[in-house]
């Protein structure tokens, strides 16, 4: 029949027609504002909102940014640099800028010091982020950073930071020791011999050797106070809340009690309610006249507040791993530590690096919290010696908004390497 | 014949208690309590010591000392020569307001933005995520500390208001005014038969919820579909204004009016109350959006299509089928944001709100110097607090929990 096909019409077109363009308003930009903006009425209407939000973002801050004064005495002097114009008055960050950063009292002529541990960090830090990227030996300089930065922020005698570092190592030594006997004898073993040295260097007392200009903590402030206590409550909270979050899954009842106790006491209040115990009632628990520095106070209880909440992600981890992966280390021969520490943990933490950093993130931008208990970090700073100064009275949206710039730059990109991180992990092939 | 496998039962010996798996858990358990007990012990006799040097007993007398202090906000009678417990009374309450205005605000906040974030609309998707993002790195000592600034240094001050081409006005037709001193709203009267009016609104808002679960019981019993938007506002507003006018209109306003040096009459909310509010609102708002997003993304997409297949219209989809599996997923991460509201709203201290921790742990404590009760009780309340909500929670999640058979 196919050949009748062509005696039964009268014309057939034996070419092709060239391809046509899509009419305009299937293609291109129109294409995208139709289907993404202007879909249908309520979709229409919801873009008109939109972009009147953004007009009205734009033109109330453009000016005021664009017409900045970087460079005046006072906020007078700024005042009549615009002579009634719209514009921010950001010459007090170029003035403040050190003491945004550094705080009031830190000595100006060392501020290199911190600085360098800042740059440092970076060193420190970055082996630890990225493994593939960075020889393994630099895992060396991130475990001495702790001594070095000490040694640069506070200053004093270098035996100092090196005779706890010895500590350190004759810990590790008995532990190395030790653990092929048994874990738990050689973790307590390492642990005693750690005190062992502390205790004996105890005894070298006061030095100058190799001293840096010291200075008191009392004296940090600014961003860097905030960096500090970050760093330092999230490296130590993370070791706790694992140990914290095995005892809650324990089935010796007496420990899991009093990991439960601990975790639902410290997150059952508010942060404050601890800093405040750091800064008026810590003091009342201590030995009759010890005189506990109010930054390791601070430390003790955000660290203590973290680990709990570190603690419910990595058990929340815990509890999602299948029954399977027990039972094959269990079936492996390999006794608790062993199991936690090749098996278990490795999985447990993977799944938790999203909570964790979660809880990183959320800790760092607490520590804005130790303003209430008088320490002058970033906020501190800002709400006391430099707006209640004379010259920058007034100046309240440049400087807070660099404060949360700063924040929104650090935990932005904690959040953005997490994230980076867990694709790098994924290791089940979906 | 038969010979006894089992090993020998060997005496105890002390390295067992190490070695041996029956016996290290007790070993372990032994350790660790002896240890636990050290430490309370050391620190309790630290105490003692300590106290003893200072000549202190803890005792709780001195909530029975008059406070001798005002509170510039109070839902219950208050004044300087009621004591301490009292004070502490009118910051619980004080508390308790201000995370229930902002549990309710955050939620308003993070359901819309959650939803804009899934919306077609590239322009909304793009400036919702900017919000999240945005609130969500910044701490939420910023945002208050910001909102209060505009709140007292931006805002006009009442004198402003004043001749004839004032430099500031009242809005919403001269009922409300927005002062460095707070904001200024209409007070509502109560004449008599007044409180029977709010009693049968309440009344109805019960009717409305029960209607509505009747029609969902005869919907799932019979297939009979009645009416629910319109009915549900009609029960809701209907009898209530009927009441109005029948008891010829006992509630009326009371406006703010300038007088003297400053506004006088309706209801001054403080710019701190506001700042709170509204702070932990949108900081928790952009946590909220974030949960109902993923809580709407778990349901799978087949049941949508599924739904569809059926011939359900959208907004029944959403209703029926969407809504109550994302649910499931929103609500025990909703309730603990409500939770850290609560926590948080402890930054009143920041802004000079006076709740729970600016009465009892800033005033009191510094006036009586009782810092170890003080912060005791506060702990004791907002452990209270979080206790109670989690219990909801469980109770909550007891009930939504996937019924398997």
């Amino acid at each position: 029949m196919a050949d009748t096909h062509a005696h039964s019409v009268r014309f057939v077109r034996e070419s092709m027609l060239p391809e046509q363009e899509p009419p305009a308003a299937e293609r291109g930009v129109v294409k995208w504002m139709r289907l993404n903006l202007f879909a249908n009425v309520q979709n229409s209407i919801l873009t008109l909102i939109a972009l009147y939000c953004i007009y009205w973002l734009v033109t109330s801050v453009f000016p005021w940014f664009a017409n900045g004064i970087w460079d005046a005495p006072s906020i007078r002097a700024c005042r009549e640099i615009l002579e009634g114009q719209v514009g921010g008055c950001f010459a007090v960050l170029s003035e403040r800028w050190n003491q945004l950063l550094f705080g009031f009292q830190y000595p100006s002529e060392l501020y290199w010091r911190p600085a360098l541990a800042f740059v440092l960090l970076f060193v420190a830090v970055a082996p630890v982020l990225f493994r593939k990227v960075f020889p393994a030996q630099m895992l060396i300089f991130s475990a001495l950073y702790p001594f070095i930065a000490y040694y640069l922020i506070w200053g004093g005698s270098i035996l100092v930071p090196i005779l706890a570092l010895l500590g350190f190592v004759a810990g590790y030594i008995v532990y190395a020791r030790l653990v092929t006997q048994s874990f738990a004898m050689g973790f307590f073993g390492g642990i005693v011999a750690a005190f062992v040295v502390w205790w004996l260097t105890g005894f070298v007392g006061e030095s100058s050797f190799l001293a840096l200009e010291p200075v008191a903590s009392r004296n940090m402030g600014g961003f860097m106070l905030n960096l500090m206590l970050g760093t330092v409550c999230v490296s130590l909270s993370i070791p706790f809340g694992i140990a914290l979050a095995l005892g809650r899954q324990s089935s010796m009842p007496i420990i899991k009690w009093i990991c439960v106790i601990f975790i639902e006491f410290v997150r059952g209040v508010p942060l404050i309610t601890l800093l405040f115990v750091a800064s008026v009632v810590l003091a009342y628990f201590l030995p009759p006249g010890a005189n506990f520095d109010l930054f390791v106070r601070v430390v003790i209880m955000i660290t203590m507040f973290a680990s709990a909440y570190i603690a419910e992600v990595i058990r929340g981890a815990l509890a999602a791993l299948p029954k399977g992966q027990y039972e094959a280390a269990d079936s492996l021969g390999l006794d608790y530590p062993q199991a936690m520490r090749l098996i278990i943990l490795p999985q447990a933490l993977k799944i938790s690096i999203p909570g964790i950093v979660n809880v990183a993130v959320g800790l760092f931008k607490d520590t804005t919290l130790v303003s209430i208990i008088s320490m002058f970090d970033l906020v501190g700073m800002i709400r006391g010696p430099i707006l209640a100064s004379t010259e920058w009275n007034g100046v309240y949206w440049e400087l807070l908004g660099f404060a949360a710039l700063l924040f929104f730059v650090v935990c932005f990109g904690i959040s953005k390497y997490s994230q980076w991180l867990e694709k790098e992990l994924a290791t089940d092939h979906r | 014949m038969t010979t006894l496998s089992d090993p020998p039962q060997s005496a105890f010996k002390p390295s067992m208690l190490l070695n041996d798996t029956r016996y290290r858990g007790y070993t372990f358990q032994f350790i660790a309590l002896v240890c636990v007990a050290a430490l309370f012990a050391y620190l309790g006799s630290n105490l003692l010591q300590n106290l003893r040097d200072a000549g202190l007993v803890i005792s709780f007398n001195f909530l029975g000392d008059a406070a001798n202090y005002d509170i510039n906000q109070t839902l219950i009678e208050y004044n300087n020569q009621m004591d301490h417990w009292r004070a502490a009374l009118v910051g619980v309450l004080n508390t308790l307001l201000v995370s229930f205005l902002a549990c309710i605000t955050a939620t308003i906040f993070g359901v819309f933005a959650g939803v804009a974030r899934l919306s077609q609309n590239w322009l909304m998707r793009k400036l919702m995520s900017a919000y999240v993002e945005a609130f969500r790195n910044v701490p939420v000592l910023i945002w208050i500390i910001i909102i209060f600034t505009v709140m007292t240094a931006v805002m006009p001050a009442p004198r402003d208001f004043r001749g004839e081409d004032a430099a500031a006005s009242m809005v919403l037709f001269d009922s409300v005014a927005f002062t460095n001193r707070g904001v200024y709203v209409p007070k509502p009267i109560f004449g008599p038969g007044g409180w029977a009016v709010v009693l049968v609104f309440i009344a109805s808002l019960v009717g409305a919820v029960w209607y509505r679960r009747y029609a969902t019981k005869l919907l799932y019993e019979t297939g009979k579909l009645l009416p629910t938007g319109w009915p549900t506002l009609a029960i809701i507003f209907l009898p209530a204004i009927l009441a109005y006018f029948v008891l010829g209109q006992p509630i009326s306003l009371e406006y703010p009016e300038l007088g003297g040096f400053n506004f006088t009459g309706g209801i001054n909310i403080l710019g701190s109350l506001i700042a709170l509010w509204f702070a932990l609102a949108i900081y928790t708002g952009a946590f909220i959006a974030e949960n109902v997003r993923a809580g709407i993304l778990s349901v799978s997409k087949g049941q949508t299509e599924a739904a569809a297949s059926l011939g359900l219209r959208p907004r029944r989809i959403m209703n029926l089928v969407i809504l109550p599996q994302a649910l499931r997923v929103i609500i025990p991460p909703l309730i603990s944001h409500y939770l850290n509201i609560t926590k948080n709203s402890s930054l009143a201290i920041a802004v000079g709100y006076m709740d729970l921790t600016g009465t009892l742990g800033g005033i009191t404590l510094n006036q009586t110097g009782r810092a170890i009760e003080c912060i005791l009780l506060l702990m004791a309340f907002y452990l209270t607090i979080s206790l109670s909500i989690s219990a909801i929670m469980n109770v909550y999640n007891n009930s939504v929990k996937l019924k398997e058979r």
